[in-house]
């Protein structure tokens, strides 16, 4: 284990380290609290959350977020649903069987002791959502409802209809507003952070841009929280927001936070394909989905060709002609294998020329079989013993829409094609990032007193996220991880009183963003952001995607750097700097991105072997599963940036050490 | 703009008051119309007794003050909202398509109210003042002959047209108004209140089209 | 396609703008109007003139960026949908298609078509939640069972994306379908009871602080909400609304 990382994982059995370690946490009185200031950048599940619940405390709270207004946060989007171990479906869910699931699903690249504390806070993070008027789905006997996602075999996922997301976020921003009612927090919407501020080694504040007026604001705290979600955007196109970024983390990591496992990208297999030049992002069909969806491509390429020049229409091939693909792999959990392999397997099948639309990128949804079932069943309970096709399938369409509704609209508003009758057609997109800044187990990053919460951290899965647990994670981290964490560092700045934004750190970092800023405006080329940001989203996409080689990811490499010299000199950046101007905004992001996809393409080069997203051609078995390499690579990568260039970071690893779950080959046969 | 919390002031409150009186000028109306039919339907001297009867009675006195402040409150908030109405949007937009998403009467509310209340002062100018202030002749029975003053004035071509006109505007306030009143007091349920929506359209059509046919009838026909 | 656009162009808040007229070609129907957007705005960058300004994020429907008034209609003329979702296919070609941004005193412009919504933000702030703070030990989430219909009801209301279309709808600049979903969401809950008169009090004084106007019942943001937010909540929160005031 590298000297600079220390995971500071308490002792003792695994299930009583949490409770212990919150028993031992240093204290901060109330009178206390009321003299520190916390900045939380990012208002998303993971920051709405920590915000609100560290206002109630009682510490003074600045929020961030680029939006205009935290309630628009990424967490928005997010649509299947959260997992917790409340064991409501008696199905023999619990705590240990949570934490091994997404152990095992995140292939055994995942820190036990932090995910066991995942699944022991879980409960609580339902009990705490329902207390704020979330309205979770609930069955006729008034009780909430649960449905299955991949990867696990137990049904512990609550939802709101295709809208989980959002209603888990309208609640933290709920509880987030109250604060801020209260004065308690202080709200920056349209502020997006541009720097960190570093004091006497430790993380005292940020540079952040007012968007409105371009003005570089001075924000001094006595810790900072980067809650800025994930990096899937550094694949242009992805399910994520249009402004989903790296910047407030990367700047970090310049700043001497570790970067962990740059290349443990999800790629999720269910998105809508992507249909045009001009697409500028892609749309996510939930996992959910796939409870009731079987997946298939035609099982001859002829076939598959006639599909795709229009000859053949999918509903008019015959069951035997069809291959039924994860069925037929994998059959304990069929269609609910987890994402990577389903994703895999869907690329698979496709680059073997099974494709069924025109760019030979997709595969079918398939829901004729499950409205049909519950055609039956409802046929059954209004004891219509012999009710036609027609009949059936119009109850079944019923059930089916009742539970994605929202979802087939979304579908048949982007595709113009009606689900209900035609099989979806979906393929792989980018959707999660696993990697993030290193955070120990306090969530602290390498620089003290600057933690990172919620997507933006690598902490808890591992090489591959099992759905629905991002949502966990972020509340868990939010509301009951960090409250408790931050004592560790602030119990020794009760005395320190306000930090004053004067201090020449404060000016450097400033005058470093107005810099920078001001150096795409000067640049003056003749190319627009966009272009760039799409052509280095290629070259992530094609090189270190879904499958990755040592020498593409070399040719990435040069391909990324030649990219970046072109940026800086050929950008076009019109309007000023002191003015709304989202194009100067989103050049600084991309530039960002621009770095990061070099260390992602060196993180994915060093690690030789193949395990949950991260997919080497190099490392496979006989029949194209993934080929993990326990021996060398059970470790965490945690890069330092070091010569001030993102290509020659320098590799620290944490040892991962599995007391708790025996190391096996993920097997969903 | 308004600043209290409860029963007057706000918003809400405001409109509580617009829809309790509008329900109210909606009962008188049923009431008026029934005595106004005499003219169509009964003599001069039935007329003019009813007139007399709901001049003199004192409870029907106490409900005429209501009316007159129900008219007031109503038309003073009214204007008063369309008022803060148009100053929520200072700057309009240059293409604005109001009739994709509701109904021409539920736009135009204020104007077609600002229009009943100018119908409702010539109204009132013309036969309320001349029965209480102005010099009024007797009937047979002895009771102020109300009667030879309306038809006189609906032998006027252009006083009936504009009564006409007027019902129009009434029937399209209330077209929208009825059901708007239940929705602004909160009374809706699923089943009864399309049937309150009916019932509101087919008042409006009713009430305002016989009030319209009185006058037309008092001019076609040759022996009123 | 070939499309002529006339777009509000506003260089800030004080400013007091004007449209602007732009030819795009080649647009495919397959595109969202936001993309058809982008490609006007590379086209602009190319010719040296600043890009068009719009809120959007999530681009699928959910965060309530998006904030289009096209051809005088909110988020366009297909119906529940965000201009996000909204696809060229709703257009032909050689049409002329006005944008604008949102319209209300309460929704200043900060730029072009971006306008400042933070006046709801406000009125959440004055009661948009139920008191709770974060706790370990709070009852079991399954304490309380919800009627079904209850706990479906509250859901539809609290899909609300706050988008502001609804506003911009309203010939009076009303926020009452914004407001009366969420006072409608926690009216419903159990969990909402305890603060519900005082909620919709602040909230609806808030609202009227604000500047917007008030609701003649013409059901508009009812057809242009692209949550399909029904103007029943509004009936709902008149309810709620009446009963704090008669028992306060
Ligand atoms: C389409 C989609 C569906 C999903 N569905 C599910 C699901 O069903 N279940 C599940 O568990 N997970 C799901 N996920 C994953 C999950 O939604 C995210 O991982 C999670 O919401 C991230 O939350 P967060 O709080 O970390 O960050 P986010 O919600 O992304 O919030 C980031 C915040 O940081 C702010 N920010 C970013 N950069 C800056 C900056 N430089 N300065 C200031 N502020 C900044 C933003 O304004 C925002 O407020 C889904 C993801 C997507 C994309
Ligand atoms: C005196 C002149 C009048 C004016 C200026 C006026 C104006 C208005 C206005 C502006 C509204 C608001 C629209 C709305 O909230 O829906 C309204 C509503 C209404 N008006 Fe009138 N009106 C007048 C006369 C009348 C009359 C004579 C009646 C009935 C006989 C009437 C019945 C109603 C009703 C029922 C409503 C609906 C109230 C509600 O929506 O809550 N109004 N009026
Ligand atoms: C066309 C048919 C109508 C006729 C013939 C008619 C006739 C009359 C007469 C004769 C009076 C005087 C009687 C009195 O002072 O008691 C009167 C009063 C009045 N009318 Fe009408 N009217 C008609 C329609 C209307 C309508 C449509 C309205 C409402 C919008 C209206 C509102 C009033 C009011 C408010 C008074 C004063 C009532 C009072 O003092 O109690 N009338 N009307
Ligand atoms: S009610 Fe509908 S239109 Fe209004 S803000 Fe909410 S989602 Fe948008
Ligand atoms: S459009 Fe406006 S008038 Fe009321 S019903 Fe909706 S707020
Ligand atoms: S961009 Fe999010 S709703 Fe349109």
């Amino acid at each position: 284990m590298s000297s600079k990382l220390n995971s500071r994982i308490p002792e003792g059995p695994i299930s009583e380290k949490w409770t212990k370690h919150k028993g031992t946490i240093p204290l901060v009185s109330p009178a206390n609290k009321r003299r520190i200031d916390i900045i939380v950048v990012g208002t998303g599940l993971a920051g709405s959350s920590a915000a609100a619940s560290l206002a109630e405390l009682g510490y003074n709270v600045k929020a961030f977020c680029f939006q205009d207004s935290p309630r628009r946060a990424h967490s928005i989007a997010a649509q299947g649903g959260i997992n917790a171990a409340k064991n409501y479906q008696n199905d023999g869910d619990s705590v240990f069987r949570l934490f091994y699931d997404t152990v095992k699903g995140g292939d055994y690249r995942s820190r036990e002791a932090n995910v066991h504390r995942l699944a022991e806070v879980s409960a609580s993070i339902i009990d705490q959502c329902v207390a704020q008027g979330v309205p979770f789905a609930r069955d006729y006997g008034g009780l909430l409802d649960n449905r299955s996602f991949g990867g696990v075999q137990v049904s512990r996922t609550f939802y709101a209809k295709g809208q989980t997301g959002q209603q888990l976020l309208l609640g933290a921003y709920s509880a987030l507003e109250r604060q801020v009612a209260k004065g308690r927090v202080k709200m920056y919407a349209r502020h997006e952070m541009v720097d960190l501020v570093v004091v006497d080694g430790k993380a005292r504040g940020i540079i952040a841009r007012n968007l409105v007026t371009g003005e570089l604001e001075r924000h001094s705290a006595h810790a900072v929280i980067i809650a800025s979600g994930g990096y899937g955007n550094v694949f242009y196109l992805s399910t994520n927001a249009m402004g989903s970024n790296v910047t407030a983390a990367w700047k970090a990591h310049k700043k001497g936070a570790f970067f962990a496992n740059p290349c443990f990208t999800q790629i999720h297999p269910t998105c809508i394909p992507v249909s045009g030049e001009s697409q500028s992002k892609l749309t996510l069909m939930s996992e959910s989905l796939r409870n009731d969806g079987r997946i298939w491509v035609p099982a001859n390429l002829e076939d598959a060709k006639a599909i795709r020049e229009g000859r053949l229409k999918p509903t008019d091939l015959p069951e035997e002609k069809r291959d039924y693909y994860l069925e037929r792999r994998y059959p304990a959990f069929g269609n609910l294998v987890p994402r990577d392999v389903a994703s895999r397997a869907a690329k698979e099948r496709c680059d073997a020329g099974y494709g069924v639309n025109k760019t030979g990128e997709a595969v079918y949804l398939d829901f004729s079989a499950a409205i049909m079932r519950y055609g039956k069943e409802q046929a059954n309970l209004k004891g219509m013993a012999n009710a036609s096709d027609a009949e059936i399938r119009a109850m079944g369409t019923k059930v089916v829409e009742s539970k994605y509704g929202n979802l087939f609209q979304m579908y048949e508003k982007i595709t113009d094609e009606n689900p209900y009758v035609t099989p979806m057609k979906i393929y792989p997109a980018v959707h999660y990032t696993m990697g993030g800044l290193w955070v120990d187990y306090n969530l602290m990053s390498t620089v003290p007193g600057l933690f990172v919460a919620g997507e933006a951290n690598f902490s808890d899965h591992g090489a591959n996220r099992l759905g629905a647990s991002a949502l966990m994670q972020g509340l868990a981290d939010g509301y009951f991880v960090l409250p408790y964490t931050v004592g560790t560092f602030l119990a020794d700045d009760i005395r320190t009183g306000s930090i004053s934004t004067d201090l020449p750190e404060f000016a450097e970092a400033e005058a470093a963003a107005k810099a920078r800023l001001e150096g795409f405006l000067a640049a003056n080329g003749s190319t627009p952001v966009e272009v760039f940001h799409r052509r280095l989203g290629k070259i992530v996409w094609d090189k270190i995607g879904m499958a990755r080689s040592e020498s593409g990811l070399k040719t990435a490499i040069e391909e990324i750097r030649a990219l970046r010299e072109e940026f800086y000199r050929d950008v076009k950046v019109l309007g000023g700097m002191y003015e709304m101007n989202p194009e100067l905004d989103k050049a600084n992001r991309v530039a960002d991105f621009m770095e990061l996809a070099e260390l992602m393409a060196l993180d994915a080069l060093t690690r030789n072997e193949s395990c949950g997203g991260h997919f080497r051609e190099e490392y496979q078995t006989e029949d194209g599963e993934a080929l993990r390499q326990d021996e060398e690579f059970a470790f965490v990568s945690a890069w330092e940036f070091t010569d001030n260039d993102p290509g020659k970071a320098t590799l620290h690893k944490e040892d991962l050490v599995f007391e708790n779950v025996k190391l096996v080959t993920r097997s969903y046969k | 703009m308004a600043s209290q919390r409860g029963l007057f002031g706000t918003s809400l409150a405001r409109k509580y008051w617009m829809a309790l009186t509008g329900l109210f000028l909606i009962t008188f109306l049923v009431v008026h119309l029934l005595g106004n039919l005499a003219i169509v339907f009964g003599t001069g001297e039935d007329f003019n007794a009813y007139a007399a009867f709901m001049t003199s009675f004192p409870p029907i006195k106490i409900v005429s003050y209501l009316l007159y402040a129900s008219i007031v409150l109503h038309a003073a908030d009214g204007i008063a909202l369309a008022r803060q109405n148009k100053a929520a949007r200072p700057v309009n937009y240059g293409s604005y398509n109001g009739a994709a998403n509701a109904g021409w009467a539920s736009r135009n509310m204020a104007l077609l109210g600002i229009f009943t209340l100018l119908f409702i002062l010539v109204h009132m100018k013309s036969f309320w003042y001349e029965m209480h202030f102005g010099e009024l002749g007797l009937d047979a029975n002895g009771n102020k002959d109300l009667f030879t003053l309306t038809t006189a004035a609906f032998e006027q071509v252009w006083y009936t047209a504009f009564y006409v006109i007027a019902m129009l505007a009434l029937g399209f306030h209330l077209w929208h108004g009825f059901q708007s009143a239940f929705q602004t007091m909160g009374w809706t349920h699923p089943t009864y209140t399309p049937i309150v929506q009916f019932v509101g359209r087919a008042f409006a059509v009713v009430v305002c089209g016989a009030f319209a046919l009185i006058p037309l009838y008092v001019l076609i026909s040759p022996n009123v | 396609m070939n499309l002529t656009l006339k777009v509000w162009r506003q260089k800030n808040a004080q400013d007091s703008g004007s449209f602007a007229t732009y030819q795009v070609s080649d647009i495919s129907p397959d595109m969202s109007f936001l993309e058809m957007m982008d490609v006007l705005n590379e086209q602009l960058i190319s010719k040296g003139t600043e890009p068009v300004v719009f809120d959007h994020d999530c681009r699928e429907g959910i965060c309530g960026m998006c904030s289009m008034f096209i051809n005088g209609e909110a988020h366009g003329p297909d119906r529940g949908v965000t201009t996000c979702q909204l696809h060229m296919r709703k257009f032909k070609d050689g049409d002329t298609i006005t944008v604008e941004p949102w319209r209300a005193k309460a929704f200043p412009v900060v730029r072009d078509l971006m306008v400042d919504r933070s006046a709801f933000d406000r009125i959440i702030q004055a009661g948009g939640y139920v008191s709770v703070n974060t706790m370990g030990n709070l009852p079991d989430a399954n304490a309380t069972p919800i009627e079904k219909h209850d706990a479906d009801a509250a859901f539809d209301a609290a899909t609300c994306i706050g988008c502001g279309a609804c506003v911009a709808t309203c010939k009076n600049a009303s926020a009452m379908l914004f407001v009366s979903a969420k006072v409608s969401q926690f009216a419903l809950l159990p969990q909402g009871q305890v603060e519900a008169a005082d909620r919709v009090r602040n909230m609806v004084h808030q609202m009227d602080l604000e500047g917007f106007g008030n609701c003649t019942n013409t059901g508009a943001c009812e057809v242009e909400c692209p949550k399909g937010i029904s103007i029943e909540n509004i009936a709902r929160m008149n309810r709620e609304y009446l009963k704090a005031s008669l028992t306060a």
